[in-house]
Order: structure tokens, then C-alpha cells, then sequence
């Protein structure tokens, strides 16, 4: 039966080479652009660079001290002595790193100006990282401590700097201080916002100590649990810490903090839905808005489909009747139409993964975002397969049930 | 002979929200196992109405139906379903074959609605072609066929399934006479030779002379 279905769907959508056009279009376009949305989204909380332990880490990224009276407060990424003093200490983590946002160094080698990003990090955060080494290690916790001033830099900045030449114990300048290379490491992804950088230096070799004070700055720390399940132990540690014992320097300007140990989504949603205001962020919240953009979008092609399939079946009704009449009953027409319908959609949805694969090395070879290599893996494929479903469904149930519900003698006369 | 169908002061009636048109009023019919009947009457006089409600394709708003002793006005779509594929088979004047699909996927139709496999509903439906002398058009589709043809393959789509009652509405109203008259032969043939029960709505006074039983309908009414 599936076999004379098959033959019948493609027979049909052969008859009709413009809506099948519009109607394939339809679904291939929205898939191409789910698809790719969906490795972008991937991507980022599932990344398969350094951070591709994200699923055993938290982020500590963010801080609002308030003052006595609530009237006053400040928010940004917090300071190395918070940073240092509260969470560095925590009990529950396995390891703790602090590092810096990326910044913007200034180069000028053989009267080349050169422009690149640089990390200050300690030396564990190359502990919980996994940096693809192309030459070298990292620099350790006493490099961070004796104040060493060396480097580990990206496949970029060796080609930036070096035209591509071995780089190990070569000297490097910028900011007006010199720093030896010890390691070169492959490029990483924009989107891997703890790892992304060109160069990393330790903590220490900063002009000034002025950042061993500091309640609010820069610096951002990865606390690494001993296992998933260890995350919950380490948010509920830092709870604590942030409700009742934060060790403020000037309590009469500030003696209230709030902060977060976010995994990776929540620090998006903490972000996307702006809540900085409670130590949990609204993961829920953000998944609802992004599920529900993703509904509408895809319902847009669902009720053009429909409206083809129900127009469809007036130039049908002669066979509905047929069948009608030689025993099919309404359920088993709702079934037919819905297998066409998925035939359709898987179609529509061949064309869509050819494209999304397109789409994804054009955005990946565009340097849209730098060094970021977007892939239709495995899950992306289960996502595609998914939605097409879902569309094939969605768009072919209501057709399928008018058509079903048509009398078969007005069926027969020709009349839907 | 056995009861076939039976209809009991049938009457069917088309409602709008501004008129009601009566189809059918008062039908009495029993058609018995083995027959050859005749529908006749003018045109807009039920016949057709009538050929539905024995083909269970269409409800009356009166009376009774009876397939093989079973009252089937209380049953829902899938037993109707079950019932027209398994125990009937329609003709039409207009043959109602399905262009996209060639002559043996046509045939096959009314086997797609029971447990069999590809390879047994092929066979048959080629063995249905064969009897009405089509075997070697099995891969045509139907526009390629002349009309006669076309109404051969609807007859082998008809009796694939090897119903018990035939139901065939004016199957020689769309064909020259030639073509007519080899539609009659396979008709009275399946009655001769399978005891296909048939009905056969026409306006063709010969061949409703060539029939066992005439069943005449006037403005919706049997005619005695």
C-alpha cells in the first residue's frame, strides 16, 4: 500500500509543477534557515573546541554590588578580589580558573601595525580548557605566580606574527612589554566566548596590581565540578557565599551582592531575558521565546502547505470518492494524504539539508564569525529529521481530515 | 435465491436551509442473490440516488437497508467501508479511473483496502484483467485507452476484489454502441458465469430487455 501511495504522491506533485515548486521552496527555505540557526545554537552551547566540557563547568561572569540603602549599585563582570576570595575557594568545585575578557592589543613588528586580541588567564584555566596544541604547552600556575612573561598564542597570531613560521621561544611585543612564546594553539571559535582569543598571557604580567582589589573589573572564573552532578553542589556552595558571606572592603558603600554560576545557556538567557537580579537565571523563559520563534516560523510554510493541500483536493475529490466507494474508510484516507504529505515534506527537506550544508561553509568560510566551524552533525541531522516530520504532520493532518470527511457520492460528482 | 439487499420503504430527501427536494420516496427493493436487474427512468428521477443507497455510499433519510439480513443504518464508516469493499463493486458511466496511475494500479484499488501482499494483489488484479481481455495493457495509463477500454478496466477494478453484488450506473452511457455491446457481454458473462448479483441503472430499453428484472423510478417513486 505505502508503495502505491509513494507512487501516487510523486505522480501528484509532478501533475502540479508550480505549487509543488512554491510548496518545496516553502519548506526548504525555512529548513535551511532552522537548520542553520539550530548549528548556530549548537554551536554555542555545545561547543567542540576548548569548552567542550561546558557541560561540566559554570561560569561566574557577572556581579551587582548595591549599596546599604539598595539606592546605589553597580553591574559588570567581577573583580579578581571577589573573584579570588569567594569563588576560587569553593569546596564543592574540582578546579577554579580566573581569567580576563578578551582585549585589543596593539603590535608594531617590522613597521607592520598588528591588531590582536589578548586573555589574561591564570595558569589552571589551562586545566579545564582543552586547547588543541599545535606547538609547545601552556604556561602554568607558577608562571602566573613568578609573574612570566610568556605567551601561548593562536594558528592567527603565529601567521599574524610570524608569517606562519614555528613560533616556540620567539618573542612577541605588544602594550610595550615582550613576551616569549611557550605555546601555539588551533584557532578558536568567536562563539567559545571563555576560551576565544589570539593571545594569552598569566594574570600577572599586568602593569598594575591595582586588579588584586578589585570587588568589580574584568575577570571572569571557570569553575570546573567534579561531575554533572557536581554542579548542583557548586551552585548551591556560591549561593550561600553570595547571601552571606561576601567579604566587602568598603561596607558602607556596598554590603549587598548578587551573582550566578551560570552553565552555558544560562548565561545566555541571563543575558537574552535580562535577569541579573537573582542568582538564578530563566533558562525557561529564554527556551519558550526561542521554541516559540521557531513555532511561528515554521508555521508560516505549514499554513501555506495547507492551503495548497486543501486546494489540492478539489482537483482530488474524483478519487477520493473511488477509493471512498472501493472500501477505504476515513481513516485510511487521512493516513494516504498524510504519507503524501511527508513525502513532500522529506523532499522539501533534502533540498533544505543540501542547502543548510551550503549556507553553513559559506558562513563558515565567510569569517562571519572568526574561526567558528559550523557543522550539520549528527544532533542537527536528528533536529532536521525531526522538524520535517513535524512539518509533514502539521501540514498535512487538516487537509487530510476535510478531505476525509468528504461525502463520497459529492466525491464522485466532482464536487469538494 | 438467497436475499442479497433489501430496501425497505426508502426515501431520500436533500435538505437546505431554503428547500427540500425529495429524491426518493417509498422504495421497496429486494435484490436476490444471482440477479441481473435494471434500474430504468428518466433522467433526474432517483436512479442514481437509489444505486448509491444499495451501494452504501449514501444514507437514506427513511427506511431501512439490508445487506444479507443485517440492518446497516446504524453502522459507522469503517463497517460501511469494510462492507463496500469486501461484498460490492461500482461501475461508472463515467469510468472514474484514476489518471495518474497505470491500468493495473487502478485495478488494484480496492485491494489496498485488505491484508494482502504486493505480489498477490498484482496477481490478481492482472487475472481481472484478463477477464475482460485487457492483460496486455496492464502498464497503459488510462488516457491512453479508448473508452470502451477504460470501462473494461473500471469492470476489472470492479470485480478485483471478487464482490457478490455489482452496482453499475450507466456504464454504457459514454460508448458507441460497438463498445456498448462489449460491456453487456462482460456484464452478463459475470452474471452467468461468477452469479455476480448486478444492478444496472440505464436508459437503454434493449439492453434493460436483456436483463432478468426491470426496476422502474418516476420522480422518485417506484413504478408498478
Amino acid at each position: 500500500m505505502l508503495k502505491n501511495y509513494v507512487k501516487l504522491a510523486i505522480k501528484v506533485l509532478l501533475r502540479r509543477k508550480f505549487f509543488t515548486f512554491i510548496s518545496l521552496f516553502g519548506i526548504s527555505f525555512t529548513l535551511i534557515v532552522l537548520m542553520v540557526v539550530s548549528a548556530f545554537i549548537d554551536h554555542l552551547l555545545k561547543p567542540s573546541g576548548p569548552e567542550k566540557r561546558s557541560d561540566n563547568f559554570l561560569l561566574v561572569h557577572m556581579l551587582i554590588l548595591k549599596s546599604p540603602d539598595r539606592r546605589s549599585s553597580s553591574q559588570s563582570s567581577p573583580g579578581y578580589r571577589f573573584l579570588d576570595r569567594h569563588v576560587r575557594t569553593l569546596q564543592s568545585a574540582e578546579k577554579v580558573a580566573v581569567f580576563s575578557g578578551s582585549q585589543k592589543a596593539t603590535s608594531f613588528q617590522e613597521g607592520r601595525k598588528i591588531v590582536s586580541t589578548v586573555r589574561l588567564t591564570d595558569g589552571v584555566y589551562w586545566q579545564i580548557l582543552d586547547f588543541d596544541f599545535l606547538e609547545g604547552a601552556p604556561f602554568n600556575s607558577a608562571d602566573e605566580r613568578d609573574g612570566n612573561f610568556v605567551a601561548v598564542i593562536s594558528e592567527a597570531a603565529r601567521i599574524k606574527f610570524f608569517a606562519g613560521d614555528p613560533a616556540l621561544g620567539r618573542s612577541i611585543d605588544f602594550n610595550g612589554q615582550s613576551f616569549r612564546v611557550v605555546g601555539v594553539v588551533d584557532n578558536v571559535s568567536h562563539l567559545e566566548d571563555s576560551a576565544y582569543s589570539e593571545i594569552w598571557v598569566p594574570i600577572s604580567t599586568s602593569r598594575s596590581t591595582a586588579y588584586r582589589h578589585q570587588m568589580l573589573g574584568e575577570f571572569d572564573a571557570l569553575v570546573l565540578a567534579r561531575n554533572r552532578d557536581g554542579l548542583a553542589k557548586i551552585k548551591e556552595e556560591f549561593r550561600a557565599v553570595i547571601e552571606s558571606g561576601v567579604d566587602f572592603p568598603d561596607p558602607k558603600r556596598y554590603n549587598w551582592a548578587m551573582s550566578g554560576a551560570d552553565t552555558k545557556l544560562e548565561r545566555i538567557a541571563r543575558e537574552v531575558v535580562d535577569d541579573h537580579n537573582q542568582f538564578e537565571a530563566r533558562t525557561g523563559v529564554l527556551l519558550a521565546v526561542v521554541f516559540g520563534a521557531m513555532l511561528l516560523f515554521m508555521l508560516l510554510p505549514a499554513i501555506n502547505l495547507i492551503n495548497i493541500n486543501v486546494s489540492r483536493i478539489l482537483e482530488r475529490s474524483s478519487e477520493i470518492g473511488i477509493r471512498k466507494a472501493f472500501g477505504a474508510s476515513s481513516r485510511t484516507l487521512i493516513g494516504q494524504f498524510i504519507v503524501e504529505n511527508v513525502i513532500l515534506t522529506a523532499l522539501g527537506g533534502v533540498v533544505g539539508f543540501v542547502g543548510s550544508f551550503i549556507v553553513l561553509d559559506v558562513v563558515g568560510s565567510s569569517g562571519l564569525v572568526p574561526y567558528a566551524e559550523f557543522h550539520v552533525n549528527f544532533r542537527i541531522f536528528a533536529y532536521g529529521i525531526a522538524l520535517i516530520l513535524f512539518f509533514g504532520v502539521l501540514s498535512g493532518v487538516y487537509p487530510a481530515w476535510k478531505m476525509s470527511r468528504l461525502h463520497p457520492v459529492e466525491a464522485l460528482r466532482g464536487r469538494a | 435465491m438467497d436475499e442479497m439487499i433489501k430496501l425497505d420503504d426508502i426515501g431520500k430527501t436533500y435538505r437546505t436551509d431554503k428547500i427540500e427536494t425529495v429524491a426518493l420516496q417509498n422504495i421497496n427493493l429486494d435484490v436476490r442473490q444471482g440477479e441481473f436487474i435494471s434500474v430504468m427512468g428518466p433522467s433526474g428521477c432517483g436512479k442514481s440516488t437509489l444505486l448509491n443507497i444499495l451501494g452504501l455510499l449514501d444514507r437514506p433519510t427513511a427506511g431501512s437497508v439490508q445487506v444479507e439480513g443485517r440492518h446497516v443504518g446504524k453502522l459507522g464508516d469503517r463497517d460501511l467501508a469494510r462492507i463496500r469493499n469486501e461484498q460490492i463493486g461500482f461501475v461508472f458511466q463515467s469510468y472514474h479511473l484514476i489518471a495518474d496511475l497505470t491500468v493495473v494500479d487502478n485495478v488494484e484499488i480496492p485491494l489496498l483496502y485488505r491484508k494482502l501482499s504486493g505480489a498477490e494483489r498484482r496477481r490478481r488484479a492482472v487475472r481481472a484483467l484478463e477477464r475482460v481481455g485487457l492483460a496486455s495493457r496492464i502498464h497503459h495509463f488510462p488516457t491512453q485507452l479508448s473508452g470502451g477500454q477504460q470501462q473494461r478496466v473500471a469492470i476489472a477494478r470492479a470485480i478485483v476484489g471478487e464482490p457478490r453484488l455489482l452496482l453499475a450506473d450507466e456504464p454504457t452511457g459514454n460508448l458507441d454502441s460497438h463498445m456498448g455491446e462489449e460491456i453487456m457481454a462482460i456484464l452478463e458473462k459475470l452474471n452467468k458465469e461468477q452469479e455476480t448479483t448486478i444492478v444496472m441503472v440505464t436508459h437503454d430499453e434493449h439492453k434493460a430487455a436483456r436483463t432478468e428484472r426491470i426496476f422502474r423510478v418516476f420522480d422518485g417513486q417506484q413504478v408498478h
